[in-house]
């Protein structure tokens, strides 16, 4: 229901054609005149000439989830006009170019039709061809401006930060905004029914990404030796960092750069540049997504092993193997949980938004360098890759990294001896040293068996104490990662949603909306992988507990059902892995669905 | 091969470095390979020439992968730190440890299969990169650990031990370090400890990637009459194509060399390398002329040997980044978070 300040506008482009710009333009108007907004970019795994989408929902409550509706399409796409047109809701609008009239593909009628000459518009005012077709999208930016009342001077400062380095650009563009907005103003009844009012409900707040928090947190956290290979989505993760790191880390003076960036020649390499790093008393890190992680997996186990801290970021896209490398998905948590042969498990970090990538990139080197071992955060490319309305990120100047047990040569004076593998805190953490220091804390690491006193060993007595004593290291994980975001219903339930990730936005407003129809139920969100003692106690308080995730294998469901004491037919499933960022109805339908069989008192 | 740990005895008639160390001080635990290994003697080698450069173990990062070869950063320099990685991936530790600690001095143990077959990719980008370091190659034209099969650097026609003959022609690391564009590119044969000595120190101080790959028999697998590993073999087609001398920056050049004959090469670090020639037209810094060269010996089927080739002028990976002097691994968080306000600056772009 299109109301104002509470609709979804999607737009329909081709891509190449520099509509994101254009569209980004749009939602930060909204943003910036004080209204929550969020967007998610649908693209394809292609650069020039394919179809793409960009759906900005506005949202007064101040939802981030997708809805499902489509209240104003912008069909600029001659490819997908068709379907554009099929998605719009009942009683929505559809803006599009009328330079090629549709009348005979236009089949509905509960809908309102607009069309502008925005080609024909563009080529009579501008001269230049690739213009002509940037102009366009600028042109139905102008347009959408009278139609939503978006305020004119808040998109003419866009344009002017945007065109900052390239001044003899503003004015053309702002031409074609004007160019769009009279032509709607003189021939619509402006504004629709979707609209904006300016609020004041996003002070405080940014517009981000979770790859560029992400990259802002190793930076904070004093990551230095960035190692990776490009793959979509995390790419843009490495960029950030980079433009990060040379915009605080240069020496003025000398120009020397307080920072290691390395462009790996494949996955393999990029972890074993980390593990190197990290070995070296250096914090590190690689960002990837799944088919990185199939590839990195023999080192992981080594760094379990042998003891080496790491972090890596999993941006996870929709497998199995090149999949939907544009698309999103979580179905990379059984890979990571256990990547690697042999008994081997691994620490997981699982963000919800970018604010928390940038927290949980600090908490990831922390926790690696505590617990000597691979943290793998896992994001995804909703999350990664669109922009995000977040609380301004906040940073406690008192912080200071958690090394670790790490012996200095000072240390080194006081001991006898020292082995690498003794756990002499019982905590199953033992202490390291770092090269290049006092030759007592010299030692040798080994991915084949080895003793606690870091010998090889082939002694299965002296073997399975180190096995063991990992166990020991894996109980001591599950006090130190983040515990689960739980919330109470309002009405006491015994029936829950349980979610992990970008999953928790559509779970947050379903609840909402289940709730004001009556359906109480709690809700908690995993945030890390050993689960520990609050999320056995929630599982243990609830007879009925849905488990909302995006994948086809319910891998949450399999984790909790493996590393939990929960009975298996507690547990039912809610699955959404189209590659589209899970929407709220989705979910909503999956509850109901589920009351409705009757299985719930 | 001794399987009990003998009693360390250091005697006193042993010559100490500068740092008062005798050469016992720079060895490892007792070997496990087999008696007789071509691996054995260049652990001496190295060993030897560790403590000839007066080099303390805390200064020394050990990196390998797997294999027999890979094996014997064990065998030497015990107080120094070191990494037995997984196989084929020592370079992209080395990278990375050397990313964090660029003080610290690198040497790599790799074998003919961890660097010719599984980790050639690794090998390459490594050299691409010309990371400081010295990577060994202990060539021996067989896997060891799994009894015998060929690896890629066998020579074609060579045969097991069973006779079955390789049909693939080798990957020569040599022939491949230089068409990579390594800085630095030996060979030697582990039962020339007199050449390798000084090749290893040079290897070393060479401010860049120095790629020395070391013919080293196996005895088990690969050391019978049709083999082309053989000690046999290689001394019979062993030809030293340079000899080096090596000259710690302390010292001064005495030795008396014949003009044209000798050249001098100042390193980074101060040192001196004298190659002595024995063909007269060879020029070690001439790179497609040390390839013809080699391809021509190899067509005689000559090993040759030597310092191959040697280029100063590239930067290594932290000189061409622009890499802080100061070892990143070693840097204070107060200089590398950038701190409260700035972070409240940096998210005006996100408004």
């Amino acid at each position: 229901m299109s109301q104002v300040n509470n609709f979804v506008i999607k737009l329909a482009n081709v891509n190449g054609t520099g509509s994101a710009s254009a569209n980004g333009l749009v939602m930060k108007a909204i943003f910036r005149m004080g209204v929550p907004v969020v967007g998610k970019n649908i693209f394809p795994s292609n650069i020039q000439g394919l179809p793409t989408w960009f759906e900005i929902r506005v949202s007064r409550e101040g939802y981030l989830a997708r809805s499902g509706e489509v209240d104003v399409m912008v069909a600029m796409n001659g490819q997908t006009f068709d379907r554009d047109l099929k998605e719009v809701s009942p009683g929505g609008v559809l803006l599009y170019d009328s330079t090629w009239p549709r009348e005979r593909n236009i089949t509905r009628h509960d809908i309102t039709v607009l069309g502008i000459p925005l080609a024909r518009m563009c080529n009579e005012t501008f001269e230049n061809p690739r213009a002509r077709i940037l102009m366009k999208n600028m042109a139905y930016v102008g347009a959408l401006a009278a139609l939503l009342n978006l305020d004119m001077d808040v998109l003419r400062g866009l344009i002017e930060e945007q065109f900052a380095s390239k001044k003899k650009l503003i004015g053309a563009n702002i031409q074609a905004i004007e160019l769009g907005y009279h032509y709607a103003v003189e021939n619509f009844k402006c504004p629709l029914a979707s609209n904006i009012e300016p609020m004041d409900k996003t002070a405080g707040h940014i517009m981000i990404d979770g790859n560029t928090a992400a990259a802002l947190g190793c930076v904070y956290a004093g990551a230095t030796v960035g190692a990776w290979y490009p793959i979509t989505p995390s790419t843009s993760m490495m960029d950030a960092f980079r433009s990060f790191s040379e915009k605080t880390r240069i020496d003025k003076k000398s120009g020397e750069k307080n920072f290691c960036i390395i462009q790996a020649e494949d996955e393999l390499s990029a972890i074993g540049m980390v593990i190197g790093a990290n070995w070296a008393g250096a914090r590190s890190f690689t960002p990837t997504s799944g088919p990185g992680v199939s590839l990195m997996s023999e080192f992981l186990g080594f760094a379990y092993y042998a003891e080496i801290p790491l972090v890596l970021f999993n941006i996870q896209r929709a497998g199995p193997s090149t999949g939907m490398p544009t698309r999103t998905q979580q179905s990379d948590l059984l890979l990571c949980a256990y990547a690697s042969h042999g008994d081997t498990r691994h620490v997981l970090l699982i963000p919800d938004d970018p604010r928390e990538c940038f927290d949980m990139a600090v908490q990831a080197f922390d926790l690696s360098d505590r617990l000597q071992t691979p943290i793998m955060v896992l994001s995804d490319l909703d999350i990664g890759m669109n922009d995000w309305m977040v609380p301004e990120l906040e940073w406690d100047d008192n912080y200071r990294p958690d090394r670790g047990k790490v012996l200095t040569d000072e240390d080194l004076a006081k001991v006898e001896k020292f082995y690498r593998y003794v756990d002499s805190d019982g905590d199953g953490i033992t202490y390291r040293t770092y090269p290049g220091g006092d030759p007592k804390g010299a030692y040798f690491v080994r991915g084949s068996s080895h003793n606690k006193l870091g010998a090889y060993t082939e002694s299965s007595a002296e073997y399975k104490d180190v096995l063991d004593r990992l166990l020991v290291k894996w109980e001591t994980a599950k006090k130190l990662v983040p515990g689960p975001v739980i919330r109470t219903a309002e009405m006491p339930s015994r029936t829950a949603i349980v979610t992990m990730g970008s999953g928790a936005a559509a779970c947050r407003e379903a609840s909402h909306k289940l709730a004001a129809k009556g359906i109480h139920l709690d809700y908690m969100r995993v945030r890390a992988f050993p689960f520990g003692e609050e999320v056995e106690k929630f599982l243990e308080e609830h007879d009925h507990i849905i488990v909302v995730e995006q994948n086809r294998d319910a891998q949450l469901r399999t984790l909790l059902m493996t590393e939990t004491r929960v009975p298996k037919d507690k547990l039912h499933s809610i699955l959404h892995y189209d590659g589209q960022p899970l929407d709220y109805r989705s979910v909503v339908a999956g509850v109901e669905e589920f009351l409705s069989k009757g299985e719930v008192a | 091969m001794s399987f009990v740990t003998k009693p360390r005895i250091i005697h006193k008639s042993l010559k100490r470095n500068a740092l008062g160390l005798t050469v016992r001080d720079y060895e490892g635990v007792a070997t496990t390979l087999c008696a007789g290994c071509g691996h054995d003697s260049i652990t001496a080698a190295i060993v030897q020439a560790f403590w000839e450069l007066d080099m303390p173990a805390q200064q020394v990062a050990k990196m390998s992968g797997i294999g027999c070869s890979s094996k014997t950063t064990g065998y030497f320099l015990s107080a120094a730190h070191g990494v037995n990685s997984v196989h084929g991936r020592m370079p992209s530790v080395t990278t990375g440890a050397n990313a964090a600690r660029r003080d610290l001095t690198y040497i790599g143990i790799s074998g003919d299969g961890d660097s010719m077959s599984i980790g050639l990719g690794q090998f390459a980008h490594v050299i691409r990169r010309n990371l400081d370091m010295l990577y060994m190659v202990e060539n021996n034209g067989v896997y060891g650990l799994t009894k015998g099969q060929f690896s890629a650097a066998a020579d074609l026609g060579s045969q097991t031990k069973k006779g079955e003959a390789n049909q693939q022609p080798p990957i020569d690391p040599v022939k491949t370090g230089l068409a990579m564009g390594a800085s630095f590119v030996a060979r030697a044969f582990s039962g020339d400890k007199e050449q390798l000595v000084p090749l290893i120190k040079a290897g070393l101080s060479h401010k860049g990637f120095a790629m020395l790959d070391v013919i080293s028999p196996c005895v088990t697998f690969n050391d019978h009459e049709t083999s082309t590993k053989s000690y046999a073999h290689t001394r019979e087609y062993y030809h030293p194509a340079i000899h080096t001398d090596f000259i710690p920056p302390s010292e001064e050049i005495v030795a008396q060399y014949d003009d044209g004959e000798a050249m001098d090469v100042k390193l980074h670090d101060g040192s001196h390398v004298i190659l002595r020639k024995v063909d007269k037209d060879y020029d070690p810094t001439d790179r497609g002329r040390a390839f013809n060269y080699l391809m021509d010996a190899q067509d005689r089927g000559e090993v040759v040997t030597g310092l191959l080739y040697i280029d100063q002028k590239q930067g290594d990976m932290h000189q061409r980044s622009g890499t802080a002097s100061k070892p990143l691994g070693r840097m204070e968080h107060e200089e590398l978070c950038p701190g409260s306000e700035v972070l409240k600056d940096l998210q005006k772009a996100y408004r």
